[in-house]
């Protein structure tokens, strides 16, 4: 336990690491597939076959990512996962509804009665919205720092919305890559209607988060750091004009370059984060609650550690088995 | 009503309805690995038959006992901070555990049993089937050692209000967790067993003769037969072990009010606790001692023992524990004569499912369900038992309940029951509609239609 000094100070920091990279994959993974929920009513009746096909054997797994989040969040940091779910209570039990209906709606849809397809499609995209949505306040409700105030109201409603639009082009990006015909060429004009969210989303929380918080503001603006950091911005806006000529030229007669869209999402999505962790760092509550307040007793920590080296190489290497059994464009979901 | 009993009422509705389904899943895994099996060792067709429609079973259930169990996971955090706070050295671990060893491997293996089965080859389906089963028996056994050291805590020390682990290993081998163990995983064979031969005799009923559903009827019933006798045996180990360390939670089961010896058996009565009595009893005399210390002079303890001086109650409720005690021993001797009686019937006359006569199938279609209701009985006689603790001698449930307001538990929990029983229906209107669908020999309905040719030429045009 004293391998790298005091366990106090690293385990800690290990677990923020280990928490915040669940939350990336989880906001990547079931991001794309919440997306495809968001775009449902976009989609003719067996365009949405296909929609769902392409994310059927996966959203189950996209999920756990935010089980295992919630989790390294209760048992690293208790104090923090109390006050954080219980500032959080409403938009938490909104989330929770919305992620039921979408779960079942996947089974329920191909197996209840053909006449009550439709209305389990809708439940699938009323609790893909849900689930979107409260994600998307929460985020905001956490950078104003789960205080209630008109202002910080109204900012988190429209995180909530660029969030669900973000979620959206992540969705549009995935179908881009795994159909084709006219759902493609349709996901195409999707990706090129939600990309603003992603720029307006980035962009109203760049803003925000400094002026809310002046400890924020002098880790963003002051010198060195403001050169070090410079990169962030830079490629970001880089990625998004690359993101944009790409969609304009999409899609290309041998489908070349169809993964481009959603791999150059998943980078900006992660440039992002990594931008809101150096906002944040050390505090997991912000401004009230460090990650050294917070953490656990560092004998639990460390018998938690010790399972996840093992385990999260072999997580990794089957989710990667998985997503190589059924890459290619996505075909119909049979048990057969 | 107080956030108390607001949120006792939200969690008990959330975990009442999440388990019904991982009952199912925990052995419908390992069966649907049987019936894969077998078709691997006989060729029979009916095998592919029974796995393809069980599987869809399974399907339906593990989506319903994905999205139930992530609301739990985070009602922890909403509704107990206190858990997390007393006792999250130990129950941190546990439930990482769980996540890491068994949630991802059955999300992941799910995906490529359920539709893989065309596209990797036969022995990675075979694994991937055995996975997903395995994985959530280990999400069983994690889930079951950190309920059982909620019941019988060991292996740790109290500093400051917060609990430390010192001894992992008494921590997951903690006294009551073998017993629980089994006892959760022989109900959920049971639950599985009484499900799959009532869907069998409903099929039947209505006309179905595929030798499918025969094998299904046979394996259920047979499946019911053998681990009926087991569990009544782990049950009453089970009760041992809690006589030894929760003597009240068994006097509230017995519904007995003064420690003393002989002892009757309550079969019936209405336990009153204004009096201290059990009105209407109906009991056999010395009964309770000789089940609980195996002679009729065994003394047996009482609830009247657990009454502080000032009048306070350290007991359990004692008509839930009383009742739900009753409703779960009297599903499993209904159980027991049912699959003992059909199997005899079906050995005596050598005609398998034809020998059977039709009231006993007719009785096996509600039974379908009865794995479910002695699942809930016994959850409900073991959690109310162990109030007011909700970690025993260590945390009581009103210490650990959240800080929030009333109305907006309330509101939450409306809106969590009218899912669940839309759900619920949901849930049973579908099992007798693939039911049906599957005796009509129509195609089950699984295959979504893509259609990408038709959509490649309307992208050419």
């Amino acid at each position: 336990m004293y391998l790298f000094g005091d366990p106090t100070t690293w385990l800690p920091l290990a677990f923020a690491t280990l928490l915040g990279l669940s939350i990336l994959i989880y906001v990547v993974l079931d991001g794309f597939d919440l997306g495809v929920g968001v775009l449902f009513p976009f989609a003719e009746h067996d365009e949405k076959d296909r929609m769902v096909a392409s994310i059927g054997p996966f959203w189950d797994a996209n999920e756990t990512w935010l089980v295992l989040a919630i989790g390294i969040l209760l048992v690293a940091f208790p104090s923090a996962h109390g006050t954080i779910l219980t500032a959080l209570y409403l938009p938490v039990a909104v989330m929770l509804v919305g992620l039921i209906l979408r779960g079942v709606s996947f089974e329920f849809r191909v197996k209840a009665p053909i006449r009550h397809k439709g209305a389990w499609d809708a439940a699938f995209y009323v609790g893909s919205m849900m689930t979107s949505l409260s994600q998307g306040y929460m985020l905001g409700m956490y950078i104003m720092g789960l205080e209630v105030t008109a202002f910080t109201l109204a900012f988190s409603a429209v995180t909530a919305v660029f969030l669900t639009v973000a979620y959206s082009f992540i969705g549009a990006t995935w179908l881009i890559l795994k159909t084709e015909g006219a759902l493609q060429h349709k996901a195409v004009q999707w990706s090129k209607g939600g990309i603003w969210g992603v720029v307006l989303g980035l962009g109203a929380i760049s803003v925000a988060s400094p002026f809310v918080s002046p400890r924020i503001f002098d880790k963003w603006f002051s010198m060195p750091e403001f050169f070090l950091l410079l990169p962030l911005p830079l490629m970001s806006g880089a990625l998004i004009v690359l993101l944009w000529l790409a969609l304009r030229r999409l899609p290309t007669k041998d489908d070349s370059f169809a993964w481009f869209p959603f791999a150059a999402t998943i980078v900006l999505f992660v440039l992002g984060f990594f931008g809101m962790a150096y906002s944040f760092y050390p505090f997991i509550v912000p401004d009230q609650l460090t990650i050294y307040e917070a953490a656990s007793a560092p004998e639990s920590l460390f018998i938690i550690l010790i399972g996840t080296l093992f385990v999260l190489p072999m997580i990794l290497g089957y989710t990667a088995l998985s997503y190589t059994v059924f890459r290619g464009k996505a075909t119909a979901l049979s048990y057969d | 009503m107080d956030t108390l009993i607001l949120s006792r009422i939200q969690f008990g509705a959330n975990i009442s309805f999440h388990i019904l389904f991982p009952t199912i899943t925990i052995a419908l895994g390992w069966v649907l690995l049987f019936f894969k099996l077998r078709f691997a060792g006989t060729g029979d067709q009916k095998w592919v038959e029974a796995y393809r429609f069980w599987v869809k079973v399974f399907a339906l259930s593990f989506a319903m006992g994905v999205v139930s169990g992530i609301t739990m996971s985070f009602q922890f955090g909403t509704n107990w901070p206190g858990f997390m706070e007393s006792v999250g050295n130990i129950a941190g671990p546990l439930l990482a555990y769980e996540v890491m060893t068994a949630f991802f491997l059955e999300a992941v293996f799910l995906g490529i049993m359920l539709f893989g089965m065309s596209k990797v080859p036969s022995w990675l389906h075979t694994l991937s089937t055995f996975l997903v089963a395995f994985g959530t028996t280990m999400s069983a056994f994690w889930i079951l050692v950190l309920n059982s050291w909620m019941h019988t805590p060991a292996g740790f020390e109290m500093r400051d209000g917060v609990a430390f682990a010192t001894d992992w290993w008494a921590i997951i081998f903690n006294p009551s967790m073998p017993y629980r163990l089994v006892h959760m995983l022989l109900a959920s064979g049971l639950t599985v067993a009484f499900l799959l031969a009532g869907l069998s005799a409903f099929r039947w009923l209505i006309g179905d003769r595929s030798e499918g559903v025969r094998a299904t009827l046979k394996t259920g019933m047979t499946i019911g037969a053998v681990l009926i006798p087991l569990q009544i045996l782990a049950g009453d180990f089970h009760g041992l072990n809690t006589l030894e360390h929760q003597p009240q939670k068994v006097a509230a089961m017995e519904g007995n009010w003064e420690t003393g010896p002989n002892v009757p058996l309550v079969l019936f009565g209405i336990p009153n606790e204004e009096t201290r009595s059990t009105d209407y009893e109906i009991a056999i005399p010395n009964g309770a001692s000789l089940i609980l210390k195996h002679s009729p002079d065994g003394v047996v303890p009482g609830l009247n023992d657990f009454v502080a001086e000032d009048g306070t109650v350290q007991h359990p409720p004692v008509a839930p524990v009383f009742y739900s005690f009753r409703i779960m021993v009297a599903t499993g001797v209904a159980m027991l004569l049912l699959s003992w009686v059909s199997i005899f019937f079906m050995a005596r006359k050598k005609r398998g499912v034809e020998s059977l006569p039709k009231p006993f199938l007719w009785a096996m279609v509600p039974m379908a369900f009865s794995g479910w209701v002695a699942t809930l009985a016994g959850w409900y006689t073991t959690e109310i038992g162990r109030q007011p603790w909700l970690v025993q001698g260590v945390l009581t449930t009103e210490a650990a309940v959240a800080d929030v307001p009333a109305p907006m538990v309330a509101s939450t929990l409306i809106v969590y029951l009218a899912i669940y029983a839309a759900l619920l229906a949901a849930y049973i209107g579908v099992l007798f509609y693939l039911a049906r669908n599957a005796a009509k020999g129509e195609p089950l309905g699984t295959r979504i239609p893509a259609a990408p040719e038709a959509q490649v030429t309307v992208a050419a045009e």
